[in-house]
This record gives C-alpha cells, sequence and structure tokens, in this order.
C-alpha cells in the first residue's frame, strides 16, 4: 500500500490530505474536509497537471517580451520541458492573444498561445 | 481656457479599466483615463501567470489577457485615456493637473475624480533589515516586471522574504526561467499567498518555505553574497541560536503592499489607519464630494475580480454624482458607521446612507487573525442580524456580508454596524 | 607626472580638488569607488554644525566656524541646497543645563554666533513636539541642514570644469618615495606625482603610515539611522541633539534639508573599515527612539521608515582633524580624521589645504577660474509656463521616472551627461534623488536602468548600482 500526502489548494484551510494507492490505484482518500478535496486529490495523485505560463522573445513590436501559455493543462512532470522548449523562441510583431507560438511544446501535443497583443512597427 | 471632464479616472489598472466602464454604461460621455505607464492594464500586465477572472469570466485568464478585456471594451467605447502620463496635483475644487512628453504640464476641471492609482510594495526600510545594502535586493514586483516585460533575469540564487502571493509566484517564474530559489522566509506563522500558490509556486518544486524566519542580516558589499535567517518567536523577535546561512546573490521582498495615497492626502481626504487608503461611504465616496476611490488605492485585494466589481460601483456612482441622480431619489440621509472589531481589522465602505444606498451594499473585510470553525457576526446596534458559520478565515482572503436597503429600512434609529468575529 | 594627486573623492577630497584648481597646476583625484561621496560622505547626518561642540582651541573649532560660514555662500555659487534650520540642544534634567552652560561657554570661545540658552517655555514655544521631559535647550542659531551629496558633487564637479581630473574605480594599493616624487601604485597601474594629498576617510591612517615614521590611527566609528518619510518630516524644525556625551554628540532627531525625518547616528567603533552594514541591535535601539520619549514627545510611527543605513566616522585617536604636510614626509599632505563635524568644515579644510600646497609648490593663481556652477535642473521649481517651454525644448522633462520624489527623465539624463556624470543607479540617485523617497526604488529601478542603458550606450546586465560588481540584473530571460 502506497501512501501519498496532500494539501488541498481548494481554500484556505488547506486541508492536509492522505491517500492510500494500491497497483496504482486510489483505495482510500482521508484527511478532506469537503468534496472539493477528494476530487482535487484523486486528481493530483493520478494526472496531476499544470497550467504553463512563461513569455517569449518578441521582435519588431513596441514591446520586448511576450507573455505566453500552454493552451491547456500540462502534465506535471513535463513542466520544465515545456519552460525549456520556449527558450529558442522568438516570434515576429504583429501578434494577437490567442496566437499560437509554439505547436507542440516537448511532446505535449499542447500548444504555446500569446497572451497579450503585439503591435507592428515598434523599434524594439 | 481650461479643458474639462464630467470624470477623470486617476490610473488606468483593473480598477480604473472597470471604473471608467460602468461610468460610461450608465450615461457619462465626458470620461478621462490618466495612466503613467505606457500601456492600459496595469500591474496585470506584469502578472502574466494565469488564475484570474474565475469570478468575472468563469474561466482563469493570465493577467494580461484579463486586462485585455477591459482595455479592449474601453477602446470599443471610445473611452479617452492618455498614456505615460503622470497626475502631478489635484485639489478639492477637482482642478487635475497632469504631465507628459507631447501635453506638458496641464490642467483640467473635473466634475467627479475616480481615485484608482493602485499600491505599491513595502520596501526593505519598512521592516528595518538589517545588514548591507549591496545591489541584487529587489522587491518580487520590482523583479516580475524586470522579468515579464523587460525580460532581464534578477539573479541566479534566490532567496525570497514574504510569502505574500507575489513572492510566491515569482519563485516559480525564477525557477522556470532557471533560477535556484533556495528558500521563502515568512515571518508570520501561516503564509499572506493563497494555498494554491504555496503549492503550485513551492511544493512543486521542493522550494522550503520557512514559517515564522525572517531574515537577520545580508551579506555582500557590492552584490547580495547571502543571509541569514532566524527564527522568530511570537513577538516576532529573532531567536538566538536559530541562526541558518543561505549564500544567494538576490533576495527578493514580498512584504505587503501599500495603497499610494500621494494624491489623495494632498486634498485632505479622510484616511484608514488599518487599510491606509480613503475611509468611503456605500458609495465608495470619500469625504470630498464627488471623489470615489476603488481598487488597491482604497485598500489591497486579493483577487482582481473584486477590484473589478468595486470599481464598476465607483464608476457607477461618479455617473449618479455628475447626472445628478444621487439626489432627489433618496430618502432623507440616515447615515450609519460600520465597526470593525474582534477579529475584523476594517471593513469597507465604513459609513453607509441607508437613504441613498443601492437595494444591496457589498461591504468587504479582513481579518486579522487565522480563523477556524467561527463565525461572522453582524450587529445592527445590539441586534444579532446575521451568524454565518465559516470553516476557515485567513488575512489572506478578503471576505464579504451584503448589507440589504430593505432590511436597514426597518431599523429607523439605528446608529451602528457592527461586524465582527465569534467563536460561537 | 602631477603635481598633486589627491587620494579620495569624498567631501573632504572635492573640496581639496575644487579650491586647488584655482591654481595651475596638473593635478588628479583618485577613488576607489565609481563616484564622489561613495564612503563616509554619503551617509552621515548632512548637519551643517554651528561649531560649538568642538574643543575650544582645537582644528576642529577653527575650521567649522569658518566652514560653517563659507557653506552659506558655498551653496548660492555652486547651487546646492542648504538650509538654516538652527540646532537645540536639549536638556532633560538641571545636571544637563550645567552641560549647556559649558557648551555656551565653548561657543563663545570658539566664536559661534548667536548661540544662547532657551527657557523650557521659550523653547517648546519653538518647537511643540519636544519631549515634556525639557528643561532648557542650548540654541544655535546658524545650526543647517545640507545634502551631503551634493556638496562634494557641485565641489567636484567645479574642480573638474576647472581642470581637475577625477579618476574612478581607482584605489591605491601603495606609495612610494622615489626621489623627488611619490608613486602611487593602483589598481590601473602606477600614477607618479610630485605632491600627495592624502583624503582617504577611514583609510587615512594606511596612506599616512606608508609614507611616515610618526604613526597616526584611525578608528571606522559606526553610526546606523532610520530614515522616516517625509510625512513625519515637520516634526521638528530645528536639527535637536541630547547633550553629547563621550563618543560623540548623541542620537538626534532631526529633518533633512529634503524634509524627510532621521534618528540617529549610534556610536559604535568597528575592526573592519568595509563594514557599512546595519545590525539589529543598533535598529532596535534606534526603533526605541523612535518610539519613546528620546527628545520627542510624538511617537515617531515606525511605519513611515523608508529605510535605513549605516556610515563610518574617520575617528583619529586625538579626536581633532589633521591638516598638515607631513613632518617626515615632504610633499605629502594629510587631510585625516576628518569625522563630524567634518561636513561642515570641508570647505575651510579645502581652502587650507590648498593654501598648503599652493605654497609648497608655489603655485599661481589661474586667470580664468568658473566660480560657479549649475546644478541639476530641478523642473518642480520653474513656473508651469517655464516649465512647458521646458518640455517643448526637451520632452524628457515631462516624463516622471521616479513617482516619489517626481524626478523626470530629463533630470537623470542631465545628471548622467555633466561633469563627473553619473554611471551607477546611486549616482543618478544622489544627483536626482530618484530612488530615494519611499518606494525605496521600486518603481524607478528598471526605467532608471533603461534610461541609462540608453545614454551610456551599454547593455542592461552591464549596469551597476555603485560600480565594481554591483550589477543589477545577471543576463536576459531564456539564457540562464
Amino acid at each position: 500500500m502506497e501512501k501519498r500526502e496532500l494539501i488541498c489548494i481548494g481554500c484556505p484551510l488547506g486541508c492536509m490530505i492522505t491517500v492510500n494507492m494500491q497497483d496504482g490505484k486510489v483505495v482510500k482518500v482521508t484527511g478532506n474536509t469537503c468534496p472539493r478535496g477528494e476530487k482535487y486529490a484523486l486528481k493530483e495523485v493520478t494526472c496531476p497537471t499544470r497550467i504553463v505560463t512563461s513569455s517569449v522573445g518578441v521582435s519588431g513590436g513596441d514591446i520586448r517580451v511576450l507573455s505566453v501559455k500552454a493552451r491547456e493543462a500540462v502534465p506535471k512532470d513535463k513542466i520544465f520541458d515545456c519552460a525549456n522548449a520556449l527558450k529558442s523562441i522568438k516570434v515576429a510583431a504583429p501578434v494577437r492573444i490567442g496566437d499560437i507560438v509554439l505547436k507542440d511544446a516537448a511532446g505535449t501535443g499542447i500548444p504555446f498561445v500569446a497572451t497579450k497583443n503585439v503591435k507592428s512597427g515598434g523599434t524594439l | 481656457m481650461m479643458k474639462s471632464y464630467e470624470i477623470v479616472i486617476i490610473g488606468g489598472g483593473p480598477a480604473g479599466l472597470a471604473a471608467a466602464l460602468e461610468a460610461k454604461e450608465s450615461g457619462v460621455d465626458s470620461i478621462l483615463i490618466l495612466e503613467r505607464d505606457r500601456e492600459l492594464g496595469g500591474i496585470l500586465n506584469q502578472c502574466i501567470h494565469n488564475g484570474f477572472g474565475l469570478h468575472t469570466f468563469k474561466e482563469e485568464l493570465t493577467g494580461p489577457e484579463y486586462a485585455y478585456r477591459f482595455i479592449e471594451k474601453v477602446l470599443e467605447e471610445k473611452i479617452e485615456y492618455k498614456l505615460n502620463t503622470m497626475v502631478m496635483d489635484i485639489t478639492q475644487s477637482k482642478i487635475v493637473t497632469y504631465m507628459n512628453k507631447t501635453e506638458g504640464l496641464v490642467h483640467i476641471q473635473a466634475e467627479s475624480i475616480i481615485l484608482a492609482m493602485g499600491c505599491r510594495e513595502r520596501p526593505r526600510g519598512a521592516l528595518n533589515i538589517p545588514g548591507f545594502r549591496p545591489a541584487g535586493i529587489f522587491s518580487a514586483g520590482t523583479a516580475q516586471r524586470l522579468v515579464n516585460m523587460e525580460g532581464y533575469m534578477p539573479g541566479r540564487e534566490v532567496v525570497i522574504l514574504g510569502s505574500g502571493d507575489i513572492g510566491l509566484i515569482m519563485a516559480r517564474r525564477l525557477t522556470l526561467e532557471g533560477a535556484h530559489v533556495k528558500v521563502v522566509a515568512e515571518i508570520m506563522p501561516y503564509s499572506g499567498g493563497l494555498k494554491r500558490n504555496i503549492v503550485q509556486c513551492l511544493d512543486d518544486f521542493g522550494i522550503p518555505l520557512r514559517l515564522s524566519h525572517t531574515i537577520v542580516d545580508i551579506r555582500g558589499v557590492d552584490r547580495v553574497e547571502g543571509v541569514t535567517i532566524a527564527q522568530v518567536d511570537e513577538h516576532m523577535k529573532p531567536i538566538p541560536g536559530t541562526e541558518e546561512d543561505y549564500d544567494c546573490d538576490t533576495i527578493l521582498l514580498s512584504v505587503g503592499l501599500i495603497p499610494e495615497n500621494e494624491l489623495s492626502n494632498k486634498i485632505n481626504v479622510q484616511m484608514n489607519a488599518v487599510t491606509s487608503g480613503p475611509v468611503v461611504n456605500e458609495s465608495l465616496e470619500t469625504n470630498i464630494e464627488g471623489v470615489f476611490a476603488c481598487g488597491n488605492v482604497l485598500h489591497v485585494h486579493d483577487l482582481v475580480d473584486y477590484v473589478s466589481e468595486e470599481a464598476a460601483l465607483a464608476g457607477k456612482n461618479a455617473a449618479k454624482y455628475v447626472l445628478g441622480k444621487f439626489d432627489g431619489q433618496e430618502a432623507p440621509a440616515h447615515t450609519v458607521t460600520l465597526e470593525a472589531v474582534d477579529g475584523v481589522r476594517y471593513t469597507v465602505p465604513k459609513t453607509v446612507n441607508i437613504g441613498r444606498m443601492a437595494d444591496t451594499v457589498k461591504v468587504r473585510f479582513r481579518v486579522g487573525n487565522v480563523f477556524k470553525d467561527s463565525y461572522v457576526s453582524v450587529y445592527y446596534d445590539d441586534e444579532r442580524v446575521l451568524h454565518r458559520k465559516k470553516m476557515i478565515m485567513a488575512p489572506g482572503e478578503m471576505e464579504d456580508i451584503t448589507l440589504d436597503r430593505k432590511r436597514l429600512q426597518e431599523y429607523p434609529d439605528l446608529k451602528k454596524i457592527t461586524v465582527k468575529i465569534e467563536r460561537e | 607626472m602631477y603635481d598633486v594627486v589627491i587620494i579620495g573623492a569624498g567631501v573632504t577630497g572635492c573640496c581639496i580638488a575644487r579650491e586647488l584648481s584655482r591654481y595651475q597646476l596638473n593635478a588628479c583625484v583618485v577613488e576607489k569607488g565609481d563616484d564622489v561621496a561613495s564612503g563616509t560622505s554619503k551617509a552621515n547626518s548632512g548637519v551643517i554644525h554651528s561649531g560649538f561642540d568642538a574643543k575650544p582651541g582645537s582644528l576642529m573649532a577653527k575650521l567649522n566656524v569658518e566652514g560653517n560660514a563659507l557653506l552659506w555662500k558655498l551653496a548660492e555659487e555652486l547651487d546646492f541646497p542648504v538650509k538654516k534650520n538652527g540646532a537645540l540642544v536639549v536638556a532633560t534634567d538641571e545636571e544637563e543645563i550645567k552641560h549647556l552652560e559649558l557648551l555656551l561657554d565653548q561657543a563663545r570661545q570658539n566664536g559661534v554666533p548667536g548661540v544662547r540658552i532657551l527657557t523650557r517655555e521659550e523653547v517648546m514655544k519653538m518647537e511643540p513636539n519636544l519631549t515634556d521631559k525639557t528643561v532648557a535647550a542650548l540654541y544655535a542659531p546658524t545650526g543647517g541642514v545640507i545634502d551631503p551629496f551634493n556638496l562634494a558633487i557641485a565641489m567636484g564637479e567645479n574642480a573638474n570644469v576647472n581642470g581637475m581630473e577625477f579618476r574612478f574605480e581607482t584605489e591605491v594599493l601603495q606609495i612610494h618615495k622615489k626621489g623627488e616624487k611619490y608613486a602611487l601604485e593602483t589598481n590601473h597601474g602606477t600614477i607618479e606625482t610630485k605632491c600627495v594629498v592624502n583624503a582617504a576617510g577611514v583609510y587615512a591612517d594606511k596612506f599616512h603610515n606608508m609614507v611616515s615614521e610618526e604613526k597616526i590611527h584611525i578608528t571606522a566609528r559606526k553610526g546606523e539611522y532610520l530614515l522616516f518619510d517625509k510625512t513625519v518630516g515637520d516634526l521638528f524644525t530645528a536639527s535637536v541633539f541630547p547633550v553629547p556625551g563621550k563618543m560623540g554628540k548623541g542620537i538626534l532627531i532631526a529633518p533633512t534639508v529634503h524634509g524627510n525625518l532621521y534618528v540617529g547616528p549610534t556610536a559604535n567603533d568597528v575592526e573592519d573599515k568595509e563594514s557599512i552594514n546595519t545590525t539589529q541591535d543598533i535598529l532596535q535601539l534606534l526603533t526605541e527612539k523612535a518610539k519613546a520619549n528620546h527628545l520627542s514627545k510624538k511617537v515617531i510611527p515606525m511605519n513611515k521608515v523608508i529605510t535605513s543605513f549605516a556610515g563610518l566616522r574617520a575617528h583619529q585617536d586625538k579626536h581633532d582633524f589633521i591638516v598638515q604636510e607631513v613632518p617626515d614626509a615632504e610633499c605629502f599632505f594629510d587631510a585625516a580624521g576628518i569625522e563630524s563635524p567634518g561636513l561642515t568644515s570641508s570647505p575651510a579644510i579645502g581652502a587650507m589645504m590648498a593654501k598648503m600646497v599652493s605654497e609648497k609648490l608655489n603655485l599661481k593663481k589661474k586667470e580664468k577660474f568658473v566660480s560657479t556652477r549649475k546644478g541639476v535642473l530641478k523642473p518642480e521649481k520653474l513656473t508651469d509656463e517655464e516649465r512647458n517651454q521646458l518640455i517643448k525644448k526637451n520632452p524628457a522633462y515631462g516624463n516622471i521616472i521616479c513617482r516619489c520624489e517626481m524626478v523626470t527623465e530629463g533630470e537623470i539624463v542631465d545628471a548622467i551627461h555633466r561633469p563627473l556624470g553619473a554611471k551607477s543607479m546611486d549616482s543618478i540617485k544622489r544627483r536626482t534623488r530618484a530612488g530615494m523617497g519611499r518606494c525605496q526604488a521600486g518603481f524607478c529601478t528598471p526605467r532608471t536602468m533603461e534610461v541609462l542603458s540608453r545614454e551610456l550606450g551599454i547593455g542592461m546586465t552591464e549596469i551597476t548600482k555603485k560600480g565594481g560588481g554591483s550589477q543589477l540584473v545577471v543576463g536576459k530571460t531564456k539564457e540562464l
């Protein structure tokens, strides 16, 4: 039997949740105060994901740095791979919110998109 | 001839934008937003992480995306705004003096002013952190601007003091950019940040959070070379013998925000010592008639959604004020004071004119400690009218109650509304 | 080869440089920091002492009174801010009144004008926020406040305009006498000169002792301060001192020339002459002073502290200034032991030293000495109309970079391009006050960096806080 300890992020209470697992399957969730806690714990132990946000370089626009995000949550263990995949990206202005700056981040199949508009014609 | 506007909004961040839109919606056309930065959106432009807008848009947006939802409408509505423009002065007669590169120093006449200047970060000096004063000490927000808007890294080996949300967010951001965040020290026995940020910004990356710890020494003459942190006792005094040294080249401070009320002070707006923001009535109007306040200049918020909601109300009321709709519709003035006691640090608003209030008025407040399984209670004079159980309340999360006009009208002699936390 | 090399571009070195630049000579100031006033001169009370405190008959007493008289005139000539706010020494019991009488006697002997003892009623009328314990006070009307950086900067700039060379980030490592001249080994090669003027602050003993058998000893005596927001700057009009003690003039509470308030300095002798760090115990002590009835009956709210800092006094064992040609080292001049009232005395020290050196080298006065200088233009002092004309001519004056002190881009550009122009964040701060306000550069740091980068044509990663290895950012994102 494997035990996983988690802090629930649902509210400031921050319940310490214990998840008992057997052969990769959840057997029991304890320590949560409300159903949200159980739901969070199940997700967190089976397929934890995060929305990764970062920035990329932009040229010919009115700003220097373009903020970007993963369009969907990426697996937690791919966070760094995704961040690193953005290192070599430099896009050209103009850019609209939602424009794809990277089609498939680190083999996740998840694209990164712009979260800011950039006008072209700037000197930066 | 001085140019005039019906409503002048100082600050084009989330508060100013929402106020402007609602004022326009309420029928005012002559609106001017004055923004000191190079673009609208305020601090949201550097908050590139997600988590904004769950309440307002029922989806999670990044800061720039959230801002753009409002900016887009401001553009559509053709609301006038000026960028790179600093407001230099305001007077009680509502003359606003601003300055920029193209127009120079300009005086304009406003009928109503909405204060939406936001807040600034508490600097190191305010904490009396001893040690040297080398390069490499940044407030978390300054570092955030450098990284997210200018594209520069403040350092490689980082220690963060204070577990406010900006500090936590920056811990993750710097980690993803290749820096090594060694520890986050928090002087309080609890974090001021959201649980989600502690888990997703610290725990995910194995960054330790040391509660009841503070920095007691900073080393390095030119650039930061290291810090010493120590545990503090219940009076927040460092406990000798608990010192630990960390080598680092950077210190980020995330130790609190202070509403920026220098302009408000120029016209003697009455201030609340707890919030460092103006004292306002149910209409978010200050003691200076026709001057309204909203957003972080009024009191520091943790969710931008609440800022937008509050600012819309200020915009609506400013519109009512200039359109003369505050007069006539109202019953005789009946003003009651809100008192914050027993764990409640303050309330916004501070007074309610029952004659003039909308059907409902939201009263926002913060608690001064972590309360578990306690009750938010509201008293009309000595009568308890609300007793709501809350599993958890923490200083980092704003609470609210709603006042109902019809109900209040049943108390013609009411003098005081008290908001408090009760154990049972 | 130089005629004169001055070691140290603190306020003493700068005043000497300015007075020497009246003469026809080939001279240079070497400074290990990246700017003038980067040591003791940058962290002190900024008080213009009237001169009642120094021991009668001492050089300190003489130069203090002379320096005080010179400063008011210099402030006009060289356009730096001063304010004659007066000084009060407050007695809180009968015993201390005796001390006031002693000081009054000293004041008379030293020739300090206008000093008198005020009754409790008189002084409380003058300063209603004084502690209720006040029984009497010594009042010195010629006491004042000054921006300590600006004096050094003004003197340095004016010297530079008159031909004085400045070499920054140049540290003197060793001094050898070579026949008739001195060879100064520095981190940037050897500099040869006929004369050396040693104005090295806390290190003046080190250089003196390299050339003389009559050793001197200077102790770094640390003073720590709390600086408060301008919103509490009106607590006192005068600079308010307690009755002095063994280690100095005590912890005062005083307004700065810019309208802030400070509590300090403390006095502790330290071994390490680089230890300009503040310390937990002392900050705690100052906090207590701010809170409790020390000189002020009002509590000075701690949430109005905007920064704390420490400076080192160059305390000489005999507690007097040494301004001399070293008896056993011809052409080597000391300006050593320049501790408080050194700032006030510095113009007089400069004049005295210039006289000694010029006589030694038989220097002739320049025909065209530029005696005036304009400081960084402060647009806030202009009328709206003048300001608008200025912005039309140079739009940078319409762009606020530091919101707390309302400093414009125009002022920062001015600071960068004037003589001895600013090259780092701290040097901009000292010239314009950008970053010196209540947010302590949180807002203006990225903006000032951008202006520096553009004006000096250097990358953002090369920008330093104060020269040396004090870079602000370590690289671009995505490159770490």
